[in-house]
């Protein structure tokens, strides 16, 4: 069969930061092809590639065996590609209709935009999806779940010969789950071509035929999913054994240091209760809109909560004010590091220097000198590469950028550290020396709460785990009882 | 500390300012002398001071519309007290924290209920103007004693020196501290270019904000002082129009109107460079008005020229890559 | 985790509804109080002198409106006007024979050039609106002070036919408040009814996400400038024709006037929301404000000073409506 869509070649490089190296492989009619690599290896530039966003440096896209060249989105849409991002990116203002329909509304002879019409296509996707949500209400205020479903409504509604699905499935329950892969099912029946992207393997061999692994930029392989085990695939993912990755160090246990009691924020989460102890890494385990972030950001104090309690180190932490919690001994290393963990303009050492320099400035005056001393002896304990510390960190690759970030928390001596998604879109050698740093950390005797979306992080890093779903607890899992079913099984609910 | 394409913008500015200022002394008569400069420094006082609040305002990618409103209502509010009989003692410090009080009005409605400062201070703007013809009419208050009109237009010993230049400088030098060289100022950046990561360093970025508008309506409260004393003569009209030469002179300096980026020396280039076009087109009987095309032009240049450079630069750097993997 | 049907109220928009519903009920309270004072307020002549002012404000208005939907804002529209303005009152004197067509034709052009090169600049040159706009409020109106000079097109320059069609009547409406009435409405369903208008939304709701979803955001992008330019441009004709009397500071300070009537218009600086016909009651409210306070023989200086309270006032009100909104919303989806 002849591949509607075919990408040879292709390479992608941001600044000096490779992302894609010469990948090939092609997508059928009537097939769902898993795209999987580990976070940093390439997949979302690849994504971003084929919906016109980026343009490849070198190598070229393929449409229906025809070379095509998209300069933006609009082209890659009217060669009948469909893309759902992992960010959900809808428009806060417009109805949820009008969401789903921009740029075909279907029209009145006037060329007017016929929103009855339009509200009605939309029940009708809903339906096919089997959810109810108001077409007539404005996209602002939806929860991730519901975000996520009108982007999947929005791809099905254009028609696209070519669904791409990067991680669709991160918010979503099991019900809805099932329901997705049905109506993606029967696309592929119908003779549109699938690319899926997912971390969750039950989802690649129930759903797809082949799967292409990419490692670091580069393409592994693509083979048929009915070849190769689970095992094979993450051996193949990761390039490595794993055990190398999750240098776990034994560390006595210590006082507590952080109680966090009956915490809750009305729709966010409610009535949530662990503790930390000096030495012990705690995992937060859990699905993507879990609440899991947002309870450490309200325990640091960037987000406010309605109730409850932080105690740290013995005393209660006034809410709603991060000063008071560094100031304390708490650092945040936080989820989204372009966001919240760094100030991408700003140059590596006022990064490093940034909560600091208070501490640092004699007199109420701040010199050049103290700050790059100070920056230089951090950058340099954590191995960062970069070329001067008055380069802006956004020049760093990710793995040093969140290096940065850590550099920056630990020159202010904390007693305890929250890390948020640790090593999210950073590569496989970064990963574990993260991790070791973590782990000779927690040896010293700093206790580290860490937010993690991968399972094989949360089992191989943390000494207990506490599982959240849908804003509470469902378990509290010491490292002995921990295994990939009890976890998920805890977040997901019964599936 | 400046690198990349600010600073190249940084130093075209001051290139060009001393450039305009040798052409002008060599070939502009009268623009060099002492009687000259003094006119200079006396003109570009209102615009250099009221931008160094401003420049800081920017630089957390907020800003401040209402700053020439707050000068007139400083102006008005002098003239009243005046004529109510109150002494220029007591009404300079007066008017100062009325103008603080303005500015923490503005402050307040941007960051403790999160409204946009473009909207706000357009209000206010609009609010503060209107308060000052409320205070004052349409009428003037002249008889201001020569004591303190005489002081801001005179000069250091009669000799060419201005006696507000010593303000300018000593203002100038306390702003430059406090954005380059202490912790708030670093804080400043950091707010101006991702006030979300500041939040979660543990910067308190309402209350840093809040500060600066203070300080932005004290400094427009007394350029209001100053104004009235220079001409000897507090309206309710007075410093009309001038919040949007003062942005203007900041975004020449380099400051990013999205806040994280610029400097104050940068700013000061960008002022003595407009003032000193000004007055050297004046001086040769050029339409000042006709010098609206020469602010506009270079503002818009300030930001289209290192634009276009950096687009140049990816693009060849795109082509070189190119051309590196065909051959 | 699907929500349930959202009650009927919730329907559309709600913050615009409550928005325009809020200055229709402030401009009926003004217009009744004024009226039981003065009756003189509702008379014929009142009522058109207040429209008449109101004409010209709410074309700018209608225009200023599309820009700040779509996150920019155009502070040009002031000096846009005075070049139109004394553009067509140059052409006027110079070649007294020509239809007021033209006349009209020719400042919505003078702006839509205007209003090109404002757009390209943002779109290609990257430079952020605000910049863009506030250098070439300078640029133009340096233009005319170098044109102009000290100079004035007077009345008695101009032709009566030119001067006459702002006192003119079609049925008793004035030819400048159906004008205004026209695009405002016009202006209004492009935005409500059509894509571009939808796509003008989308993109000041969420830049990023408009490029993502492929729509032509730079085509739209100049186009929303060459519309506030060429209203403003128009605006400017009727200026002239209105007021006769033409010099170089003509529609000196305007854009905060129309950037006020936007924003207490209920149009939200940060792009998305607001409506055209918001603006225009915007415009018509600042206006009958004024006249109020004239035949109420309120100090005219209060005038301002209201203004501006409004202008505050009514992005506060907005910020409130939203936040209570959106917590309505995360009530009604929580699960928790």
């Amino acid at each position: 069969m002849s591949p509607l869509l075919e990408i040879r070649g292709v390479s992608k490089s941001f600044g000096a930061v490779s992302a894609v190296q010469e990948v090939s492989f092609s997508l059928v009619a009537g097939e769902a092809h898993a795209l999987v690599g580990e976070n940093g290896a390439g997949k979302s530039t690849i994504v971003k590639m084929l919906a016109g966003v980026h343009r490849p440096d070198t190598g070229t896209l393929l449409v229906d065996g025809r070379e095509v060249t998209f300069t933006n989105p609009a082209d890659a849409k009217a060669a009948g590609i469909a893309v759902i991002y992992q960010e959900p990116t809808l428009f806060p203002d417009l109805s949820v209709a009008e969401n789903i329909a921009m740029g075909n509304q279907p029209l009145t002879r006037l060329r007017q935009i016929d929103r009855k019409t339009m509200n009605a296509n939309a029940v009708r996707l809903f339906a096919r999806l089997g959810v109810h949500i108001d077409p007539a209400r404005p996209a602002r205020g939806l929860s991730i779940a519901d975000q996520q479903l009108v982007e999947i409504a929005k791809a099905l509604s254009s028609h696209a010969r070519v669904l791409i699905m990067d991680e669709p499935t991160a918010a979503l329950s099991g019900v809805e789950v099932d329901r997705l892969f049905a109506v993606t099912r029967a696309l592929r029946d119908e003779g549109a071509a699938i690319m899926f992207i997912s971390h969750r393997f039950e989802e690649i061999t129930a759903l797809c035929q082949r799967v292409t692994i990419m490692r670091d930029g580069k393409h592994v392989c693509t083979e048929p999913v009915s070849d190769l085990g689970v095992d094979d695939m993450i051996r193949r993912m990761v390039g490595r054994d794993l055990s190398a990755l999750y240098p776990k160090q034994e560390a006595t246990i210590g006082e507590t240091v952080l109680e966090v009691q009956g915490l809750s924020r009305a729709g966010v989460f409610r009535d949530i209760s662990f503790q930390v102890r000096a030495g012990e890494i705690v995992a937060l385990a859990g699905l993507v809109g879990a609440g899991r972030s947002e309870v450490m950001q309200a325990v640091f104090g960037v987000d406010k909560y309605d109730s409850g309690t932080v105690t740290f180190l013995g005393r209660k932490l006034k809410p709603g004010n991060p000063r008071a919690s560094m100031t304390a001994g708490m650092g945040l290393v936080p989820e989204d590091r372009r966001q919240q963990g760094l100030v991408m303009e700003l140059s590596i050492e006022r990064n490093v220097t940034l909560p600091r320099s208070r501490a640092l400035a004699k007199l109420g005056l701040l010199f050049g000198g103290t700050e790059r001393r100070e920056a230089a002896g951090w950058t340099k304990q954590l191995q960062t590469k970069f070329g001067r510390l008055t380069d802006p960190v956004a020049t760093l690759s990710g793995g040093n950028q969140q290096k940065v970030v850590l550099a920056k928390w630990l020159a202010t001596g904390p007693k305890l550290l929250i890390v948020d998604e640790p090593t999210r879109g950073i590569d496989v050698g970064t990963k574990a020396e993260v991790h070791r740093l973590l782990s000779s950390l927690a040896a010293r005797g700093l206790a580290v709460v860490m937010v993690s979306s991968e399972l094989p992080e949360v089992l191989g890093m943390a000494d207990r785990i506490v599982v959240l779903r849908e804003g509470h607890v469902t378990a509290q899992l010491t490292r002995a009882e921990a295994t990939e079913e009890s976890v998920m099984y805890a977040a997901m609910g019964a599936s | 500390m400046f690198r990349g394409r600010l600073a190249s913008w940084d130093a075209i500015i001051l290139a060009l300012t001393v450039v305009v200022l040798v052409v002008a002394s060599l070939g502009v008569p009268n623009f060099g002398t002492s009687r000259n400069f003094t006119f200079l420094v006396l003109d570009l006082m209102p615009i250099a001071l009221v931008a160094l609040p401003m420049t800081l305002i920017i630089v957390t990618g907020e800003i401040d519309l209402s700053v020439a409103s707050i000068l007139g209502l400083a102006s008005s509010l002098m003239g009243w007290f005046w004529n109510n009989g109150l002494s220029i003692e007591t009404i300079i410090p007066l008017v100062v924290v009325i103008g603080a009080v303005l500015g923490a009005v503005n402050g307040l409605l941007v960051n403790a209920l999160g409204l946009p400062s473009l909207a706000v201070t357009i209000g206010t703007l609009a609010l503060y103007r209107g308060l000052a013809f409320v205070v004052l009419g349409d009428g003037a208050v002249a008889d201001f004693p020569f004591t303190y009109t005489g002081w801001v237009t005179g000069t250091i010993g009669g000799g060419p020196v201005p006696n507000v230049l010593i303000l300018i400088v000593a203002l100038a030098v306390i702003f430059g501290i406090v954005l380059h060289a202490t912790p708030f100022g670093r804080s400043l950046y950091a707010i101006g270019a991702n006030d979300k990561a500041a939040h979660f360093s543990g910067i308190r970025v309402a209350r840093s904000k809040f500060w600066l508008y203070v300080a932005s309506g004290a400094i427009a409260a007394l350029v209001g002082i100053l104004w009235t004393l220079r001409y000897s003569s507090a309206r309710a009209d007075n410093g009309s129009g001038l919040e949007l030469a003062v942005v203007a002179a900041v975004l020449l300096g380099g400051v990013s109107i999205f806040g994280g980026k610029g400097n104050l020396p940068g700013v000061l280039a960008g002022v003595v460079l407009l003032a000193a076009l000004q007055n050297a087109l004046r001086l040769q009987d050029v339409s000042g008005q006709a010098l609206n095309i020469v602010t506009g032009a270079l503002l818009v240049l300030s930001v289209l020229l290192p634009n276009l450079a950096s687009s140049l630069r990816t693009a060849l750097q795109r082509r070189k890559r190119r051309q590196a993997v065909t051959s | 985790m699907a929500t349930v049907a959202s009650p009927p109220h919730a329907r559309q928009n709600p913050l615009a509804k409550t928005r325009e519903l809020g200055i229709v009920i402030a401009l009926a309270a003004l217009v009744a109080y004024t009226t039981v004072s003065q009756p003189r307020f509702l008379s014929a002549q009142s009522i058109r002198d207040i429209l008449l002012n109101t004409a010209i404000l709410a074309v700018m208005a209608a225009g200023q409106a599309v820009v700040v939907i779509t996150r920019n804002i155009d502070l040009s529209v002031g000096s846009v006007l005075g070049v139109s303005a004394f553009t067509v009152a140059s052409m006027m004197s110079a070649d007294p024979g020509l239809p007021m067509v033209v006349a009209l034709v020719t400042g919505l052009v003078v702006g839509a050039v205007a209003g090109l090169l404002n757009g390209v600049l943002v779109r290609y040159g990257r430079v952020p609106a605000l910049v863009v706009t506030l250098g070439t409020m300078y640029i133009f109106r340096g233009l005319i002070y170098s044109w102009a000079g000290g100079g004035q097109v007077n009345a008695d320059e101009l032709p009566t036919h030119f001067l006459q069609f702002a006192n003119d009547s079609i049925l008793g409406v004035p030819w400048l408040v159906l004008i205004a009435l026209v695009v405002v409405g016009g202006v209004a369903l492009l935005m409500r009814n059509y894509r571009l208008g939808r796509e003008l939304y989308a993109m000041g709701s969420s830049p990023s996400a408009a490029e993502l979803a492929g729509i032509k955001v730079a085509r739209n992008l100049l186009t929303a400038f060459i519309v506030s330019g060429a209203l403003a441009g128009l605006a400017g004709v009727l200026f002239a024709s209105r007021f006769g009397t033409i010099d170089a500071s003509a529609g000196n300070g305007y854009e905060l006037n129309v950037v006020a009537a936007v924003v207490v218009g209920g149009v939200a600086v940060s792009g998305g929301s607001g409506t055209v016909w918001g603006a225009g009651l915007g415009a018509l409210l600042l206006t009958v404000i004024g006249s109020a306070l004239t035949v109420l023989d309120i100090n005219q200086f209060w005038q301002q000073a209201i203004v501006g309270a409004l202008i505050v006032l009514a992005i506060c009100a907005d910020r409130i409506v939203a936040v209570r909104i959106a917590r309505s919303l995360r009530k009604r989806d929580s699960h928790v």
